[in-house]
């Protein structure tokens, strides 16, 4: 891989004079931000710059941002939907602090985005929309276009709307229908603009809307129209090309976490030939999991929309019962309600996956925003002494790792399995490097043969590599057993209040939690293994952490980053990483709890590095605050 | 101990190697037996036969019988059920639940197993009180009943299991009582034959925490006078010598009937498309006319599993996919 995560980019190749004034441009990346109202059809601009960029093989990295209302009133503030992508000749970590341009359909989008602009950025403004009334909805006093703010942005005034109807002066659809295409329109500028290949589009819309042509051609017209114009009307003065990444050999496809998140739970249970049985209740960000395996009936999955959170989690506990693999998705409140049925699943020592699209908190907090902080609650969200495995993704890609590790490890070890991502993963999109089917590792899957006559079955008698227990299907002759949430005596699984017993089962449960760390690789890291600072991460910030680091690499600090996948357990290598290095920084997206946790159970004085805005972190202040960390260090 | 290829089992082959705990004299004792003859007399074998109950006295059950049991959460047992029916339709799959369990804490996943008609036989155990955690009022308590939790009486006004299974369009709704052995067995073998959810309400008495609840209607010497026998396609009538019946004006507002009026007693059909007069008899004030026992309703409806995997079977065999194929889809390119 050639190239790091710096920026330089369209305005930070020195901004006064830089730019040829006609031709051809070179950048190693751009960072694009679509903001509209959310009717505006910003995801899908987004989604369709993303695809076609995609195929022309740069790296790339995207950030949805939706609206907090869904229906909120046309043109104001919590009404902007945004979708910022970042592409470049390089390996990247994240879809990019700021942007060097913005499109902004409306005053509210202008108003809510153009703080982060870069200085000389382009800021392509739909001009159409910029009345009094559209003025007043986003609440500026002055139009911004006339009070000198816009100062020092390379601002493109177009009547979005009314080239667009032009453009469409021959369609049939209605003003409604032709206005409805303007987002193509503007994306055909900066197709022209970053001389991105149009058939990919063209491929995708005509799929999209396949029973509807008529909209087809007039998305299409407009976006054609959009092109020419850049091109004819010499708005820019150059074009810019984005040279395809060094990326390592393989066939790729742009995936969103949830996506590959599902594809790995799916990918294992062909493995393991296991069939995936999915109990859920909708809860954005993570209503995406129920549709997308909804729809792999042709893989054998079914799934189950229950009535509500506590049903869904009981049923795959009922599902994994019977010998098929209970999974059950949601976010952070659903998780809230199942931790009752996640305890019996820990105490019938039943295999359960349980996924966390977490979002921001606590109650209902945000739903369309971004955090991390139910780690505590999976770790510790229960009754009683009832450890769970805890494992996370940390981008889209690796999504599909982590639900493939669940799978292995439910059934192998007999446990459930708390998978933590969110809704930054869910939603974000990123090439993924696909595997070889052949290689994936194995899923162990191993359920009780036919009992013997006149021997009685032992429900928890155990195997000593990993103390799981018998997976013992109901149907199967000479296994009849009674499980439930009272405590059992072990082997035998008859109730049992005896003191010896229970804690033996207590140290038993815990144990064998502990021993599936004897199945991980040692841990990696980015830079040395011993050093001034250790920058620790888990789940999304991964991105903006490696980002930082390597640029502080680069100008020679002695820095490293690690990342951890397994929560719980945690590698039984990292506290000798940890003691490696001076200092050990844990950025999170929460109040610092994995750092509480690693203080507590280590001693070792991890310092927090805490953010609970709803938004992941900007690599820039990740670079900064360790800068001062290894001031502070040396 | 059974063994493994036992053709056709006796009532002793479903009791389980553990003691019964329930409190001497309680009435699930007799639910206890009258499931394991009936269970026998169906030639029902242990392992396809899985028991899922919630918690409470009543869900204990799965321990006593020896085929595969889940003694699961409080409430919870239909969606554990269904989760189960669900993967794997060819087991037998029975719900023992209580009154607290199934129509308090577990009150949505109750009318939503209804709903569904998932092939779930519910074994409702109602003794009108939280037996386990030691006598307060129910759901099902009569209003005012003095519990340690209602000291002054209950507030709350009852309701009843049958009307809510038929509200939520239950396809077997049927009542029994714990000592009308014979006629529970029957029940239970009737709810056996339904392929939809089968849901039974089992009066059951608990003589330590609200002993006596029913006696008003099955003690021996007032049970001809004040129970009412329901059985397809004979006149609803009760009384020692049948001598009174049940009508329905055109509210299906019931009355009574006698003498010359006799012959205006309703013919019950449990399989009338209309839920109105199963319902009319579910909500009759048990102190001015007889108890209902029997089936309420019984109608035919594809069940949900079926649905469920119908759906499965057929994008298995139009669509074909393998891993690869799956992993490999939609946009892909190649770096060389
Ligand atoms: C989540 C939860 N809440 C409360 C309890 C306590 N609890 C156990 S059984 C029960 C009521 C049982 O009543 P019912 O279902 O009528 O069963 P019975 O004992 O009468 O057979 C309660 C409140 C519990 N076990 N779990
Ligand atoms: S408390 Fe009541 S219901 Fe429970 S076992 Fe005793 S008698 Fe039966
Ligand atoms: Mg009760």
């Amino acid at each position: 891989m050639t190239g790091t995560d710096t920026n330089r980019g369209l305005t930070s190749s020195n901004p006064e004079s830089g730019i040829p004034e006609s031709g051809t441009k070179e950048l190693d990346q751009v960072v694009i931000r679509f903001a509209g109202d959310s009717g505006d059809g910003m995801q899908l601009t987004g989604d369709q710059f993303t695809r076609t960029t995609a195929l022309m093989g740069n790296d790339i990295a995207t950030f949805p941002d939706f609206p907090a209302e869904i229906r909120a009133p046309a043109g104001t503030l919590p009404g902007v939907s945004a979708f910022q992508l970042r592409f470049s000749s390089f390996d990247i970590h994240t879809p990019g602090d700021a942007p060097d341009v913005l499109v902004a359909m409306n005053p509210a989008a202008l108003k809510a985005h153009i703080g982060q602009l870069k200085k000389n950025g382009i800021l392509l403004l739909n001009n159409a929309s910029f009345k009094a009334l559209d003025l007043k909805k986003a609440t500026y006093t002055v139009d911004p276009r006339t009070d000198g703010s816009l100062d020092g942005f390379r601002v493109i005034e177009i009547d979005l709307t009314a080239r667009t109807r032009e453009a469409l002066a021959e369609s049939d659809l209605d003003n409604r229908g032709k206005d409805r295409c303007k987002n193509m329109y503007a994306l055909g500028i900066l197709y022209w603009l970053f001389q991105r290949e149009v058939d990919p589009t063209k491929k995708a819309l005509a799929e999209k809307f396949a029973k509807r042509p008529a909209i087809v051609e007039a998305n299409l017209k407009a976006m054609a129209a959009g092109h020419a114009y850049a091109e004819t009307v010499e708005i820019f003065q150059v074009s810019y090309k984005v040279a395809p990444a060094k990326m390592p050999p393989g066939t790729y496809r742009n995936i969103m976490g949830n996506q590959s998140l599902c594809l790995g739970l799916v990918a294992a249970s062909q493995k393991g030939n296991v069939p995936l049985f999915l109990g859920s209740y909708p809860i954005t960000p993570a209503s995406d999991v129920l549709h997308q395996l909804s729809s792999y009936k042709n893989l054998g999955v079914a799934t189950f929309q229950a009535e509500d959170e506590i049903a869904a989690v009981c049923a795959a506990i009922g599902a994994s019962y019977t010998g098929k693999l209970g999974i059950t998705s949601t976010s952070g409140p659903g998780v809230a309600l199942k931790a009752e049925a996640i305890g019996l699943a820990i105490m019938a020592e039943l295999p359960l996956v349980v996924l966390n699209i977490q979002r921001a908190g606590p109650s209902t907090g945000m739903p369309t925003k971004t955090q991390q902080a139910d780690l505590l609650q999976a770790m510790y969200g229960r009754n009683g002494e009832s450890p769970m495995v805890v494992i996370s993704c940390s981008t889209a890609a690796d999504a599909f790792e982590v639900g493939y590790e669940a799978v292995r490890i439910a059934t192998k070890h007999m446990v459930p399995v708390m998978v933590l991502s969110d809704g930054y993963i869910a939603n974000g999109s990123e090439p993924w490097r696909l595997p070889d089917i052949d290689k994936l590792p194995p899923v162990e899957v191993n359920y009780a043969p036919e009992g013997v006559a006149g021997v009685k079955f032992k429900p928890y008698e155990r195997n000593p590599e990993t103390l799981a227990r018998p997976w013992a299907k109901p149907g199967t002759k000479g296994l009849v057993h009674r499980i439930g949430g009272l405590e059992k005596q072990d082997i035998t699984g008859n109730i049992s209040y005896d003191a010896d017993n229970h804690q033996h089962m207590i140290n038993t449960r815990a144990k064998k939690v502990a021993m599936v760390a004897n199945d991980l690789a040692p841990m990696e890291t980015i830079g040395e293994k011993s050093g001034d600072v250790l920058v620790l991460g888990w789940g999304s910030p991964r991105g903006a952490i490696t980002a930082a680091v390597t640029r502080l690499q680069e100008q020679g600090e002695s820095i490293s980053c690690a990342f951890l996948r397994y929560l719980n357990p945690l590698p039984n290598d990292l506290e000798a990483l940890m003691r490696s290095f001076k200092k050990v920084v844990l950025p999170e997206l929460n109040c610092g709890q994995l750092a509480m946790m690693l203080r507590s159970k280590y001693l070792i004085d991890v310092q927090s590095y805490s953010q609970v805005n709803g938004q992941p972190f900007q690599s820039q202040a990740v670079e900064d605050y360790m800068r001062t960390v290894l001031q502070e260090v040396k | 101990m059974t063994s493994v290829d036992e053709p056709k089992l006796t009532k002793k082959d479903f009791k389980s190697d553990q003691d019964v705990r329930w409190c001497p004299g309680c009435g699930d004792y007799s639910i206890l037996n009258s499931v394991q003859a009936a269970f026998a007399d169906l030639g029902k074998k242990l392992h396809e036969t899985v028991i899922i109950s919630g918690i409470g006295c009543s869900s204990r059950f799965p321990y006593y019988m020896d085929t595969y049991g889940f003694h699961t959460i409080h409430g919870r047992a239909p969606a554990v059920a269904t989760g189960v029916k669900l993967s794997n339709a060819a087991l037998d799959v029975w719900v023992v639940t209580g009154d607290g369990d199934a129509m308090s804490i577990g009150g949505n996943h109750f009318i939503h197993a209804m709903r569904r008609n998932v092939g779930l036989k519910i074994l409702l155990f109602n003794n009108r009180i939280y037996g386990l955690t030691k006598g307060q009022f129910s759901p099902t308590s009569p209003q005012g009943k003095v519990t340690k939790s209602s000291p002054l009486g209950s507030v709350d006004y009852p309701f009843s299991p049958i009307a809510l299974a038929l509200g939520a369009g239950g396809t077997f709704v049927a009542r029994a009582v714990d000592i009308l052995g014979p006629h529970l067995q029957s029940m239970v073998k009737q709810a056996d034959s339904h392929t939809g959810t089968a849901m039974i309400e089992i009066y059951q008495n608990c003589n330590i925490f609200n002993d006596g609840a029913y006696a008003g209607f099955t003690d021996k010497g007032v049970r001809d006078a004040r129970m009412l026998y329901l059985e397809h396609g004979k006149p609803l009538l009760f009384g020692a010598d049948n001598d009174k019946g049940i009508a329905f004006d055109e509210s299906f507002r019931p009355f009574i009937v006698e003498g010359d009026d006799l012959g205006k007693a309703y013919v019950w059909d449990e399989t009338a498309d209309t839920p109105a007069p199963a319902m009319a008899l579910a909500t009759m004030d048990e102190a001015k006319f007889p108890v209902p026992i029997g089936v309420f309703r019984r109608i035919d409806k594809p069940n949900f599993e079926y649905g469920v995997n119908q759906q499965i079977d057929a994008a298995v065999a139009n669509n074909k996919q393998s891993l690869k194929d799956l992993i490999y889809a939609g946009e892909t390119w190649e770096v060389t």
